[in-house]
């Protein structure tokens, strides 16, 4: 039994009626049954995906019109690939156990149903952009995630710190879409159509690639593909965390932490990927260009090399559990858009599924830590939880491992190898290579510096010296994914590349003498990571922290460069003194302008309108009356009029409107007149 | 069945006759029977759309009547998908606004009264083809309104009411000058036989340039101020703010879209090439009303406000997409780009006066509940007392800025659709108004329902039945027309697709 791409609609359908619910009931069973709706999903997506692995290489689609426009018709698209059908599998798994983990992790929030239904919504959402196949549909899912991790990242929006962190959020995700709308704009503008795949139609088929490569632009020499990915690159930018807008992703940890797990790290974030991804053949439609100034996917390699490495800097200054957590989720995003940017599609989404799941593991594992440690956050504060909290450590060592890509077993060595392969392969530059090589150093040694901080040596707080371990809802999830984040690495060695070959459409061969085909870059990066993890170990493992406050090692050796990454680099107060600044600067602008010039300008208006009117009046008295007394009345009419002017206003315009009354009048009787 | 749509503009009238003539009735039962009459309209606007053929061209339902011999002035009505859907859109942003208003004791019954020769004036505006009564209608809207605001308004309300009223006569002065020329010239009010004039070219060699750009002048003047076009616009923020909540509703809801109609419905058709000439100047004035008004709504402190200058921002839409396809002209053939943006303008009409009726409605749950406070900093943390007002005021507030799912998405989409395909770079100055809009409304959001609760707001009640019953019925269709909007474009699309087969 498969699931065929018209009937695609009921994977996000199932969350949606559940949010749908929980939108008007406050039940705790809306929890329940969110948890059953996300399996039931995760079974059709398994359908899915198993219709999609009968064909690898074929597009599915389902395509139907949402409304009438002009002679034709607007119309929307179900897309079935093995992207696709993969990243439904991934969503719907990884939202299970996260939704299940909130079960305990929720349990005394007083909005526990309602917590749910944002969850549910977001994974409906989240389904609908995956399952998309046209632009347009794409990006209202798009927008709606970004709701949902508005509302989730705000829900407890008591706090100011929480509400301001969503709007951020929402504002600096919003600056990327609008890049992306104007992009869509243009490819339905210039391609004609905003469906991917359309009986050759399509946005992504031979013909409207090679119409869109072939236009140049006459302002600067660009592809149009070129522009137009570049500005759907926008979109990625913002909703992925890269820099320069991945400002909003640290923020967005003041939401509870599944929604960190499931929308923060695993999901949504990786959104941004999976739309490069997506559209890859309109990405790459101008490499076979030569003479352009600069093609798409370079810009979206550098901007990748330049997020994993800024953000693997910043992780190892940051003192809060999960904005490290965070911070490396901005740097493993970078890596992913490296691999897109440097021609491996395929590595960044091997990529994208394992970090998707060891990343929600670390993630949920610092909930659990959180959970039991009364909501201390600061890795200064705990320590010593190795021993009180026995599984949660373990899983989360797990993460870690797989994060830090210790090699062979874990899954993030796999997925990561595949992305240095291609850096390395990459004929424009080695520079992405270097920064991806220094970024591994910097991940296995902020991720030992986080777990030696945090699990090792003697709790350095009442909370989490009291510290215990959490209930089965919370710990059976960790097991589950720990075990995903080591087996999951096996789908895709250079061995046995299934993963990659699956989503490429194509045959795979199992050949094991290709499983060391990094050769010396694979013992260079396993070098790498080992003096990370050493370096780590040194630092904060061999001399551990003793109380709170004792000062951090490497703040000893160069204070200034770790106070400038631990205030991040100061992107949040530049943009504050200049975006924000200019905003500011626009807005009473725009509201001076009205009062004082537009205003101004309308209130010199009325008092022509009333000089001439008065003036009018005093000549019809002198001349009608004649008299003295009826002229000295005008003028203290005047005067009392000029003194009142908003009364005066409205006279002085109703003789003007007097006035064009007996124009009028005129021009009728004069153009009778002349009728006749 | 000949007479649908005089009974659709008289019914109201009849009702304000019938509170007129019985001074003694109880407040209950006058605001009974003016919301009663005021629901009429959505009633007769059912049946007119259950017997409305969308694919039929022309005009539908027509009733003319010779009436002023010597003037040439008959009494003609017609309907097409445009007018059937701004009645639709007052059958039932006028019965809401007077639910709205269902607290007012004072003189609940002189209030339904203006109110409900208001609405019949609206209605009228949307339904007239000759100028004549046209005008009339346009005309005799404004001294409902202005009592409305004066009388039942807050402490400027005075102020701003004449600003209002001499500021609109002001305009349909010129406007009105102008039809007198032009009457003079062609002997006919008749905005179809204008309009057949126009396309045949034989008003051009009537008129002559400049009698004819002085005419457009005219026109363009009257219609400006009533939308309003940048910069006619200052008398919008203090009378929208002044005005009591439900005429706030309607002034924003319906009256805003006679200015956006007359443009449509008069100015183009009749002026075609010097609309098309303007053009340039008035995409730029359109721009700016979608960028400045935004950028002037960030900087409101006082929550009426800045849903107001949001109005100047989201009609603006509605120019930017008109002025762009009439600027395209003959020279356009970007057809699918035409139809987009015209299909934008038509169902922003219709989205901005729900989403702005709503958000007028929930600033005056604010301020009813605060005992007249709405400044933006005067609260925090209503989510946490009144999570239904929060969750329907979040859906108007989103509606409002466009996101998707939700009605103001769809509109937006096919203006800035159209809009790109012909003036690429507008829909790049565009997008600014769309980053400030929400901006401000999140900020409106984030202040208002987040955070620590401000003085007064722990016992701040959620809504009442009677809010909650005035309130669904928008929201829910922000939700239908965001998710289907083919209910709409069913009958707007062949409207849309035959103007733009006009354009050649």
């Amino acid at each position: 039994m498969t699931l065929t791409a018209q009937h695609l609609w009921l994977i996000p359908a199932l969350p949606l009626l559940v949010a749908a619910v929980g939108a008007f009931s406050r039940h705790r069973g809306i929890a329940l049954a969110a948890i059953f709706a996300m399996a039931g999903s995760f079974v059709l997506s398994c359908l899915a995906l198993a219709g999609a692995l009968q064909n690898p290489a074929a597009h599915a689609v389902f395509n139907f019109a949402w409304f009438d426009l002009g002679t034709g018709a607007l119309r929307l698209g179900f897309l079935l690939d093995p992207l696709t059908a993969l990243m439904c599998v991934m969503v719907t798994f990884v939202g299970t156990l996260i939704f299940t983990f909130s079960l305990g992790y929720m349990k005394e929030d007083k909005n526990f149903s309602r917590f749910f239904c944002f969850l549910s919504f977001f994974a409906a959402a989240m389904l609908g952009l995956l399952i998309a196949n046209s632009l347009l549909l794409l990006f209202i899912c798009w927008e709606l995630v970004g709701l949902a991790s508005y509302l989730l990242i705000g829900f407890w929006f008591h706090k100011p710190s929480a509400a301001a962190a969503a709007k951020k959020a929402f504002l600096t995700t919003r600056i990327g879409d609008l890049g992306l709308l104007l992009g869509l704009l243009w490819l339905s503008e210039a391609g004609g159509s905003l469906l991917f795949f359309d009986n050759g139609q399509g946005v992504l088929e031979t013909a409207t690639l090679a119409a869109l490569s072939g236009q140049t632009l006459a302002c600067c020499g660009l592809a149009l593909s070129t522009a137009i990915g570049l500005l759907i690159f926008c979109g990625a930018v913002g909703k992925s965390g890269q820099f320069p807008l991945h400002v909003w992703l640290p923020d967005a940890m003041e939401g509870p932490t599944p929604v960190s797990a499931l929308i923060h790290a695993a999901t949504m974030v990786a959104a941004g990927v999976f739309l490069v991804a997506r559209v890859y053949p309109l990405m790459s439609a101008d490499a076979v260009l030569a003479a352009v100034p600069v093609h798409a996917l370079t810009v979206v390699a550098f901007i990748g090399a330049i997020t994993a490495l800024m953000g693997a800097l910043i992780a190892c200054a940051q003192n809060d559990i999960k904005r490290v957590l965070a911070f490396s989720t901005v740097s493993q995003l970078g890596y992913m858009m490296l691999a897109l940017g440097v021609g491996s599609w395929t590595a960044a989404i091997f990529h994208l599924l394992t970090h998707a799941f060891f990343k929600a593991l670390l993630f949920l594992g610092a909930g659990s830590v959180i959970h039991a440690a009364h909501h201390e956050q600061d890795i200064r504060q705990l320590g010593g939880l190795r021993t009180r909290l026995k599984i949660t450590f373990a899983t989360f060592a797990v993460g870690m491992m797989a994060l830090s890509g210790v090699p062979f077993l874990f899954s993030g060595f796999w997925s990561k190898e595949g992305i240095l392969h291609a850096a390395h392969g990459w004929h424009v530059s080695h520079l992405p290579l270097y920064a991806a090589l220094a970024a591994v150093v910097l991940t296995a040694f902020y991720m030992s510096r986080l777990v030696a901080e945090t699990f090792f040596g003697k709790p350095r707080s009442h909370a989490a010296d009291h510290a215990h371990e959490n209930s089965a809802v919370m710990t059976v999830p960790l097991v589950v994914l720990a075990v995903c984040a080591v087996l999951l690495g096996f789908l895709g060695t250079p061995a046995y590349p299934w993963l990659q070959a699956t989503l490429a459409g194509e045959a795979v061969h199992a050949d094991f003498g290709h499983l060391l085909e990094g050769g010396g870059l694979m013992f260079l990066s396993i070098g790498l990571v080992g003096s990370g993890l050493g370096l780590g170990w040194r630092l904060y493992g061999k001399k551990l922290r003793q109380t709170a406050e004792a000062h951090d090692p490497l703040s000893t050796a160069a204070p200034s460069v770790m106070a400038a990454l631990a205030n991040r680099l100061g992107f949040d107060e530049l943009y504050a003194a200049t975006v924000g600044h200019l905003n500011d600067l626009l807005a009473s602008l725009a509201d001076k302008l009205d009062r004082y010039v537009i205003g101004g300008l309308v209130n010199f208006i009325g008092l022509v309108g009333l000089f001439s009117g008065s003036v009018n009046r005093q000549f019809d008295e002198d001349n009608l009356n004649g008299g003295f007394d009826a002229a000295s009345d005008g003028i203290r009419g005047t005067g009392r009029v000029y003194s009142k002017t908003q009364t005066g206003e409205a006279h002085g315009y109703l003789r003007v409107i007097a006035v064009a009354f007996i124009v009028l009048v005129l021009v009728l009787s004069l153009s009778m007149g002349g009728a006749r | 069945m000949n007479c649908l749509l005089t009974t659709i503009i008289l019914t109201p009238w009849f009702g304000a006759l019938l509170l007129a003539c019985n001074p003694r009735l109880s407040p209950r039962f006058s605001r009974a029977l003016a919301l009663g009459f005021s629901l009429t309209t959505l009633g007769l606007a059912a049946v007119a759309w259950a017997v409305f053929q969308p694919s039929a061209s022309g005009y539908q339902l027509v009733e003319q009547h010779a009436w002023i011999a010597w003037l040439n002035v008959s009494y003609h009505l017609g309907l097409d998908g445009m007018s059937l859907s701004l009645v639709a859109l007052t059958g039932l942003i006028a019965p809401t606004a007077l639910l709205a208003s269902w607290k007012i004791d004072r003189d609940p019954r002189l209030f339904g009264l203006l109110f409900l020769l208001l609405q019949g004036a609206a209605l009228g505006v949307f339904l007239a083809l000759d100028f004549f009564p046209w005008f009339l209608f346009w005309e005799l809207s404004l001294v409902p309104a202005f009592f409305l605001i004066k009388l039942w308004g807050g402490p400027g309300a005075s102020r701003a009411a004449y600003q209002f009223v001499v500021y609109t006569i002001g305009g349909s002065a010129f406007m009105l000058l102008g039809f007198a020329a032009l009457f003079a010239k062609t002997g006919t009010f008749d905005f179809v036989a204008l309009a057949s004039l126009a396309k045949s070219g034989v008003l051009a060699a009537q008129l002559g340039q400049p009698v004819s750009i002085a005419i457009f002048v005219g026109v363009l003047l009257g219609l400006a101020v009533k939308v309003p076009l940048f910069p006619f616009h200052t008398w919008l923020p203090s009378a929208y703010s002044e005005a009591p909540t439900g005429a706030s509703m309607f002034l924003t809801g319906i009256m805003s879209k006679m200015g956006v109609y007359g443009f449509f419905r008069i100015l183009w058709p009749i002026f075609p090439e010097q609309l098309q000439a303007a053009a340039p100047v008035l995409t730029g004035l359109a721009l700016a009303g979608v960028v400045l008004g935004a950028f002037a709504a960030m900087a409101q402190t006082d929550l009426k406000r800045m849903v107001a200058y949001s109005s100047i921002n989201h009609v603006s839409y509605c120019l930017l997409a008109l002025f762009v396809v009439a600027g395209a002209g003959i020279y356009t053939t970007h057809t699918e780009a035409a139809q987009a943006a015209l299909s934008g303008a038509l169902l922003q009409m219709v989205n901005h006066g729900l989403s702005a009726a709503a958000l007028f409605f929930c600033v005056g749950i604010l301020e009813n509940r605060s005992g007249g406070r709405r400044g933006i900093h005067d609260f925090g943390g209503v989510r946490s007392s009144a999570p239904i007002f929060a969750g329907l005021c979040g859906v108007a507030l989103f509606s409002s800025l466009g996101l998707p799912g939700l009605n103001g998405f769809v509109g937006e989409f096919l203006v800035f659709r159209g809009v790109f395909g012909l003036a690429p770079w507008a829909a790049f100055i565009g997008c600014l108004g769309l980053f400030a809009t929400a901006y401000f409304l999140l900020t409106f959001w984030q202040r208002v329902f987040h955070g620590p609760q401000g003085p007064g707001v722990a016992s701040f009640r959620d809504l009442s039945a009677l809010e909650i019953l005035t309130l669904v019925p928008t929201v829910v269709l922000m939700l239908v027309l965001g998710v289907w909007p083919q209910f709409l474009m069913s009958i707007l699309n062949p409207l849309v697709t035959s103007w733009a087969a006009r354009l050649p």
